[in-house]
C-alpha cells in the first residue's frame, strides 16, 4: 500500500473517499484545492480517521504559474511521493458551453489543459524517482462525443490520450500511470442528475483507485462494467450514432 | 422529488431531498430551499419523526467528517451525518467505545442527538445527550447556536431529543467511555412471571452495565409472561470478531413473513434454545449490541405494508400494574410481535426537554400493520400508558394521540418556543398541527 500520497483536487468527492482509504492504511497525505475552509474539514477528517500525517496546499488548477511552487513544496513534505491522484474538473452546462465559446474554453482550460500541466510536472518528479504511481481521473465521455456533454468529453479525451502516451513513456521507468474511467457517480458535481441502477456511490469508486494506485495497470473502468457499455458505444457506427440520444 | 421512507415502511411518500455535503455551506443551501424543510439523517426511526410528505428534507448523511479525536480523554467531534458504526470503528481500536448505544450502529450522530437515543445501559450511563459536551446548531435563518449543558443552556435542553424541530445539528462533541476491547461478557437467564423479571432486574443493576430482556409474546395467553434476561459487561478478552459477513433481505415479500404463525414458532424457539444455551459466555460486541445489523433492510420481512413499533415507559410505581396490563392487551388481541423488549431504566434525569426515559420501566414491541386492527390495538396501548402516567418513543412513533403527547411530555409547551419556524414534520403536524 502507497504510504506517501499527493491528491490534487482533494474536496471532490471520489478523491475524499480515495483519501480515507490511504488514511485508514495510516498514509501520509498531502491535500491540494482551491477552497481553504473544505480542505481543512477534509484534513481533520483524515487525522482522526488514522493518517499519519495530513498537510493542505491552497491551488487553483487555472493558475498554471503557480503549479510548480506548491507541487516542488508538496514533494519536499514527506520526501516524494508513492503515489497521486489527479482529481479536480468541474461539468460545465452544455447548454451554455454551446452558447458562449468562452464557457466552452474556459471548462477545457480546467479539465484539460491546466490537468496536461500538472501531469507534465508529476511526471518528470515521478520518473526521477523512479517509482510511484500517478493516477488521472478521466471519463467514458472522453471515449466518443456525445450531444448531451462533448465539451466536458472532448476535455477528458485530451487527458485519456495525454495518460496514454505518458504511460508509453514512463513504462520503462518504475512508474504506473493509471488512467481512471468513472461511470455515473453519485456526488455533488452529479447532484442534478436523476439517479438509476447503472450509478455508484464514490466510496465502490474510490476502492478500485487505491486498488489500482496499489497494483493496478492501464486503463481503470470503474465500476467495471462501463469497460463494456463503452466497447460498444465506440463500435456503434457514426451513421445509427448521429441518431442516438445519449 | 423521490419516495422516502422512514424504518417502518408505513408510507412511501415523496420528497424533495436537499444533500447536505459540506458544514460550510449547509447554511446557504438551507436557505435556499423551499420551507418548512426537515432535517433527516439516515432514516433509521421508525414512524413519521423523520418525514415530512411533499417537502424538502436537508440529508445530513454527506455531513460525516470527523473534526477532532483526542485519544487520550475520549472526546471526539464530528458532523452530524457521521454513524455510531463509523465512529466504533475509529474509536474501539484506540481503547473507546461510545458510552450510550442504541441497538442499531446504523443511526447517524445527529440522529442521536434528536431523538436523545439510549440503550441497555440507561439505568448506568443515561442517554446520549447526557455525554454531549456541545452542539453546534445551524437555524433556517442561517443563525448558528454553539450550546452545550455549560453554554446556552436551554438550547442545548431543547434540541438534545428535540426531534430536529429546533434546527439542524451541524456537529457534536461527546464524551466516549473506555474499553478494553470489543468482547461483552454476559449472562442470561430464563424467567416465568414479571415478578421474576423485576427481581433479576433489581439484582443485576449493580453488578451489569447492560441489562435488557426479551420476551416471549406468544406465552401471555397462559397469563405470566415467559422470557430470558440479558445482562453483559465490557471484558478485556473473548472469541474473534465475527466473520459472518451481513445479508440482505433482496426484496419486500407481497405479505408479511410476520404472522401470527411464524410469530408463536419463532418465540417458542428462542425461548428454548436461549433457555438451554449456556449461562454465561464471552460475545463480540456486534452480536451483543446489534443483532439486527447483519440483516441489512430486515425491515422489509413486514411486507410492503410496513409495520408499527410500539415502545413505551412507565413510572416505577405504576410500573407492574400497567406492564401486565399492556402485555394481556395484547394476548387479548391475538397480535403479538417477534421481538418484545422489557427494560428498566434508571432514575437520572435526562439532558432534554423532550428525553424519553424517566425512571420506570420501558416496553417495546412491534406489530405487522394490519391496518385498523392493529391501530385499535395501538390505541388501546396508548391509553394504558397515559392512565399510568408514562409516555411513548416519538423516535418509534406514528400514532399517539396529541393528548399523550402533552401529558407524557409537560415541556412540550416550553419546548415549542425553541422551534425553528423553518422546520415542520410529519410527526409535528400530526401532533401539534405545524
Amino acid at each position: 500500500m502507497p504510504q506517501r500520497i499527493l491528491v490534487v483536487g482533494a474536496t471532490s468527492a471520489i478523491a475524499h473517499a480515495v483519501s480515507r482509504r490511504f488514511a485508514a492504511a495510516h498514509a501520509s497525505i498531502v491535500l491540494v484545492g482551491r477552497r481553504a475552509e473544505a480542505l481543512e474539514a477534509n484534513a481533520s477528517d483524515l487525522r482522526v480517521r488514522g493518517a499519519a500525517d495530513v498537510r493542505v496546499a491552497l491551488l487553483d488548477a487555472r493558475d498554471l504559474p503557480r503549479h510548480a511552487e506548491v507541487i516542488a513544496d508538496a514533494f519536499a513534505a514527506f520526501g516524494g511521493f508513492d503515489a497521486a491522484l489527479v482529481a479536480w474538473g468541474v461539468l460545465p452546462d452544455q447548454a451554455a458551453s454551446e452558447r458562449s465559446a468562452e464557457i466552452a474554453v474556459a471548462a477545457f482550460d480546467t479539465n484539460a489543459r491546466s490537468v496536461i500541466a500538472l501531469l507534465t510536472d508529476l511526471a518528470n518528479r515521478f520518473e526521477s524517482q523512479g517509482q510511484g504511481a500517478i493516477a488521472v481521473l478521466s471519463s467514458p465521455a472522453g471515449d466518443r462525443g456525445r450531444a448531451s456533454n462533448y465539451v466536458y468529453g472532448a476535455a477528458k479525451a485530451a487527458v485519456t490520450v495525454f495518460a496514454s502516451g505518458l504511460r508509453n513513456r514512463l513504462h520503462t521507468k518504475g512508474v504506473r500511470v493509471l488512467t481512471i474511467e468513472p461511470g455515473f457517480v453519485d456526488t455533488p458535481m452529479t447532484a442534478s442528475f436523476k439517479k438509476g441502477p447503472l450509478w455508484a456511490r464514490p466510496e465502490r469508486v474510490a476502492e478500485d483507485i487505491v486498488r489500482a494506485l496499489d497494483h493496478g495497470f492501464g486503463v481503470v473502468y470503474t465500476p467495471w462494467f462501463w469497460r463494456w457499455i463503452m466497447a460498444i458505444i465506440r463500435l456503434v457506427p457514426e451513421r445509427v450514432f448521429v441518431r442516438l440520444k445519449l | 422529488m423521490r419516495p422516502v421512507s422512514s424504518w417502518g415502511r408505513l408510507s412511501r411518500d415523496l420528497h424533495e431531498v436537499v444533500d447536505l455535503d459540506e458544514a460550510g455551506s449547509a447554511g446557504k443551501r438551507i436557505a435556499e430551499s423551499r420551507q418548512p424543510g426537515l432535517p433527516f439523517g439516515n432514516g433509521r426511526s421508525y414512524g413519521d419523526v423523520c418525514l415530512n410528505a411533499g417537502g424538502i428534507l436537508w440529508a445530513t448523511r454527506g455531513l460525516d467528517r470527523f473534526l477532532a479525536f483526542d485519544d487520550r480523554t475520549g472526546v471526539i467531534e464530528c458532523e452530524a451525518g457521521v454513524t455510531l458504526k463509523e465512529v466504533i470503528d475509529v474509536a474501539l481500536p484506540r481503547g473507546w467505545f461510545p458510552a450510550v448505544t442504541p441497538g442499531t450502529q446504523w443511526v447517524t450522530v445527529g440522529g442521536a442527538v434528536a431523538n436523545d437515543v439510549h440503550g441497555k445501559n440507561h439505568h448506568r450511563n443515561g442517554c446520549f445527550g447526557d455525554h454531549v459536551e456541545s452542539l453546534t446548531l445551524l437555524r433556517t435563518d442561517g443563525s448558528r447556536i454553539v450550546c452545550g449543558p455549560g453554554l446556552e443552556p436551554e438550547w442545548f435542553r431543547a434540541t438534545v431529543g428535540g426531534l430536529g424541530l429546533t434546527g439542524l445539528v451541524l456537529a457534536a462533541r461527546f464524551r466516549l467511555r473506555p474499553v478494553a476491547g470489543p468482547w461483552i461478557e454476559c449472562e442470561r437467564h430464563a424467567f416465568q412471571s414479571l415478578e421474576q423479571f423485576f427481581a433479576l432486574s433489581d439484582a443485576s443493576i449493580q453488578e451489569w452495565e447492560y441489562t435488557v430482556s426479551w420476551i416471549d409474546c406468544g406465552s401471555l395467553r397462559e397469563g405470566e409472561p415467559r422470557g430470558i434476561f440479558f445482562a453483559g459487561n465490557h471484558v478485556g478478552s473473548g472469541e474473534e470478531a465475527p466473520t459472518r459477513p451481513s445479508r440482505r433481505v433482496p426484496f419486500t415479500p407481497p405479505m408479511p413473513l410476520v404472522n401470527r404463525l411464524s410469530m408463536r414458532a419463532f418465540n417458542a424457539l428462542y425461548y428454548r434454545v436461549n433457555r438451554a444455551g449456556p449461562e454465561r459466555s464471552t460475545k463480540h460486541y456486534q452480536p451483543f449490541f446489534y443483532p439486527l445489523d447483519t440483516l441489512l433492510e430486515w425491515n422489509r420481512l413486514y411486507g410492503p405494508r410496513g409495520f408499527y413499533q410500539f415502545q413505551c415507559v412507565v413510572p416505577t410505581a405504576n410500573q407492574e400494574a400497567a406492564v401486565r396490563e399492556l402485555l394481556q392487551a395484547i394476548a387479548g388481541s391475538g397480535q403479538g410481535s417477534f421481538l418484545s423488549v422489557l427494560k428498566t431504566f434508571g432514575a437520572r434525569p435526562a439532558a432534554g426537554m423532550l428525553s424519553f426515559p424517566m425512571a420506570g420501566t420501558t416496553l417495546a414491541l412491534d406489530f405487522p400493520n394490519l391496518g385498523p386492527t392493529t391501530l385499535a390495538l395501538l390505541q388501546r396501548l396508548c391509553a394504558i400508558v397515559d392512565a399510568a402516567d408514562g409516555r411513548v418513543y416519538p423516535a418509534k412513533d406514528a400514532f399517539m394521540p396529541a393528548g399523550l403527547l402533552l401529558h407524557g411530555y409537560p415541556e412540550w409547551q416550553d419546548f415549542s418556543h425553541f422551534r425553528d419556524p423553518g422546520i415542520s414534520s410529519q410527526m409535528s403536524r400530526r401532533l401539534v398541527g405545524h
